[in-house]
């Protein structure tokens, strides 16, 4: 990667027109004097390329790494209650398919105390190799020596790729790191790639809209990137375990300038993320009474029901309820939407869902290209003869 | 209490189009408007202002409308903001732009607490924050849902973070960061006299060349460390089917269907 140089002196006003028509994003701005590119560049370099001669040059940037002493996809392990967070072993298995383009290795890496029931389900469940951090001041989370674990590992391992959980830890730990290798990293990506060269191809969705992007940290590593629960799969138990090494840090970066002062569990709510069926409702539904419609739904199906941001943000639905980027992901074997458009974030939420039916009134609404079954119509007439067919048909022998 | 807080003018609507030939964005020419997750963070330096004295000082890094942003949000209380704007700036990811508030942050002074909202509405990462601290080299707490007290004497400020299934109180020395999760409080309203009082002359514009690193190298575009690779629409499953008939016949054959499947 590069970065491209104006070279004003032979930029007149014939040359700046002939460049602003030219770039197909709208990148170059000419003011009457300078000729300046904006951050709608893409680097596509037609304007070096087809400009009028001498006015855009590319300078090549060295690249600034070099990737063969960077080896292997390293996942950090997240604790839960009393076992690892699923969302660990998900990203593990992830790792182990990225290794096979490039035949790295995979790391578990994990800071804690009493680690050694969580090191063995890592073992098990992918990592080649386990490093552990275990001392009784990791015992409650404190970013800072978490941190400074985190960063020991990537000093004297070197992966050239890190995943990271996208759980409240992950996603405010992963950056701190990140920034210390002054490295990228993507966030919350709904699917990944290797490169054979070792370049992880981070793909998710952008600018809020309908779009997607794939993004890539060339010139730098290690490479981070977090995912959310219940974007990959489960991966399966393995016959052959990974080997446990044990790794100490020195006593001044345990120091912390955190004190755990308590911690609360919160209270247990169904989680969303856990139900096999679910009816989700968006703003097809006009008023909160209506919302009885999906209720019954639901009932009558032995779904939980779920929501998409706008409701949440009317105030009909906790946050808790919410399907999307910002919300939960769900992986139901059977979900229902009603009347919801399928925004880009809601589905990135729901999509590895099995069986998706969407009922809507616009045939053009974005959910009914993941929808495997599509209705269109109108829900307040769909919907009660839908939940009383059901309750007929649960009352019927099969 | 010194306090910096750090806002984005975020576009007043996320609706984008692209073209898939070019994959140009069509941008619509909308409104712009503070970050709304940055009314939080600016709600929760404003109350600990009223309640331990001190200032409450903005800074954004952005184009020069930007200036918006921190007339809004001096209207709601802050003293004054700071607008990091510089076409070096422009391009930035998270890296450069944290890297940029970071030695605008430098220029303030002193400061106790630098508080930052969960996301942004446009970029949504959620790491500016984070970033911000390591760059600053001080700590930084995720997810803050409250200040609950604190200690000038020991410069110690204490709080309840979110971690997901477990809330968190812990106390952290300052000068340090909070990151605040969204939701946290109720954002009070930017005030007519406040506008009056204050108009215009509270704003201040900082360039490259005010920073303490002015090499191009660490800002925008060449500061960044990730690069969109190619962006282009998403892609719809292969085989769907749909339904035909009337509202009625469709719910009927729905259910009929849900029973094949064995959900009923």
């Amino acid at each position: 990667m590069g970065y491209l140089k104006i070279h004003q002196e032979r930029i007149t006003k014939a040359e700046a027109d002939a460049l602003t028509a030219l770039c197909p994003f709208g990148a170059l701005e000419y003011d009457g004097r300078r000729l300046e590119v904006n951050a709608a560049c893409r680097m596509c370099r037609i304007c070096v390329r087809k400009g009028p001669a001498g006015c855009m040059e590319y300078v090549e940037e060295d690249a600034a790494v070099d990737k063969d002493r960077w080896r292997g996809i390293a996942v950090f392990a997240e604790m839960r209650e009393h076992g690892v967070h699923p969302v660990t072993l998900e990203l593990l298995g992830k790792a182990r398919e990225l290794a096979e383009v490039t035949g790295h290795p995979v790391y578990a890496v994990l800071a804690g105390y009493r680690t050694d029931a969580a090191a063995e389900t890592l073992a098990a469940y992918g990592a080649d190799a386990v490093y552990v951090y275990d001392a009784p001041e990791f015992e409650k989370i404190r970013l800072d020596i978490y941190a400074n674990a985190f960063s020991d590992f990537i000093e004297r391992i070197r992966p050239s790729s890190v995943l990271v959980g996208a759980t409240n830890l992950g996603r405010t730990l992963a950056p701190r790191v990140a920034a210390r290798f002054r490295t990228g990293l993507t966030a919350d990506c709904t699917a990944l790639e290797m490169k054979e060269n070792t370049d992880l191809v981070q793909i998710r969705p952008a600018f809020g809209g309908n779009i997607m992007a794939r993004i890539v940290t060339p010139n730098h590593r290690p490479q981070f990137c977090t995912v959310r629960y219940k974007v990959f799969s489960m991966p399966a138990r393995r016959e052959k375990s990974g080997t446990v090494y044990r790794l100490e840090l020195p006593e001044e970066k345990k120091i912390s300038s955190f004190e755990v002062l308590g911690t609360v569990e919160k209270p247990k709510v169904v989680d969303i993320s856990e139900a096999d069926v679910i009816v989700a409702c968006g703003r097809g539904i006009r008023s909160k009474d209506d919302l009885k419609l999906a209720e019954e739904l639901a009932e009558a199906l032995g779904a939980q029901i779920a929501c998409t941001r706008p409701l949440v943000e009317c105030g009909w639905f906790d946050p808790k309820k919410q399907i999307g980027l910002s919300g939960r992901t769900v992986k139901a074997k059977l979900i229902v939407t009603v009347g919801v458009s399928g925004s880009v974030q809601f589905v990135a939420g729901m999509q590895g869902s099995e069986h998706i039916v969407a009922i809507n009134t616009d045939p053009q609404a974005g959910i009914f290209s993941i929808a495997s079954l599509g209705l269109v119509g109108d829900l307040y007439r769909v919907l009660p003869e839908l939940t009383s067919r059901i309750k007929e048909l649960k009352n019927e022998p099969v | 209490m010194e306090i910096i807080v750090c806002i984005k003018q975020v576009p007043g609507t996320n609706l984008v189009e692209v073209d898939p030939e070019t994959g140009v964005l069509k941008r619509n020419g909308v409104a712009s408007k503070l970050n709304p997750y940055d009314l939080f963070a600016l709600e929760l330096a404003l109350g600990l202002k009223e309640k331990h004295g001190g200032r409450v000082r903005v800074v954004t890094m952005g184009p020069p409308q930007a200036a918006k942003a921190v007339e809004e949000a001096v209207c709601m209380g802050a003293e004054e903001g700071v607008v990091l704007s510089d076409r070096a700036f422009a391009g930035a990811d998270v890296l450069a732009t944290s890297y940029t508030l970071a030695q605008g942050i430098r220029r303030a002074g002193r400061f106790d607490l630098v508080i930052c909202g969960r996301q942004t509405t446009d970029g949504n990462t959620a790491q500016v924050g984070a970033e911000l601290a390591e760059h600053l080299g001080i700590p930084h707490a995720g997810n803050v849902m409250e200040v609950i007290a604190v200690d000038p004497e020991r410069k110690r400020v204490t709080v309840s973070a979110d971690m997901d299934a477990t809330v968190y109180t812990e106390s952290i020395g300052y000068p340090c960061v909070l990151c605040c999760g969204g939701d946290i409080n109720t954002p009070r309203l930017p005030s007519y006299r406040r506008k009056k009082e204050t108009e215009g002359g509270r704003c201040t514009f900082l360039s490259l060349a005010d920073l303490e690193d002015r090499d191009e190298a660490d800002y925008g575009l060449p500061g960044s460390a990730t690069k969109v690779e190619k962006i282009y629409p998403p892609e719809g499953k292969k085989e769907r089917s749909f339904l035909t008939g009337t509202d009625e016949e469709q719910a009927l054959a729905l259910a009929e269907h849900l029973r094949r499947l064995r959900f009923i």
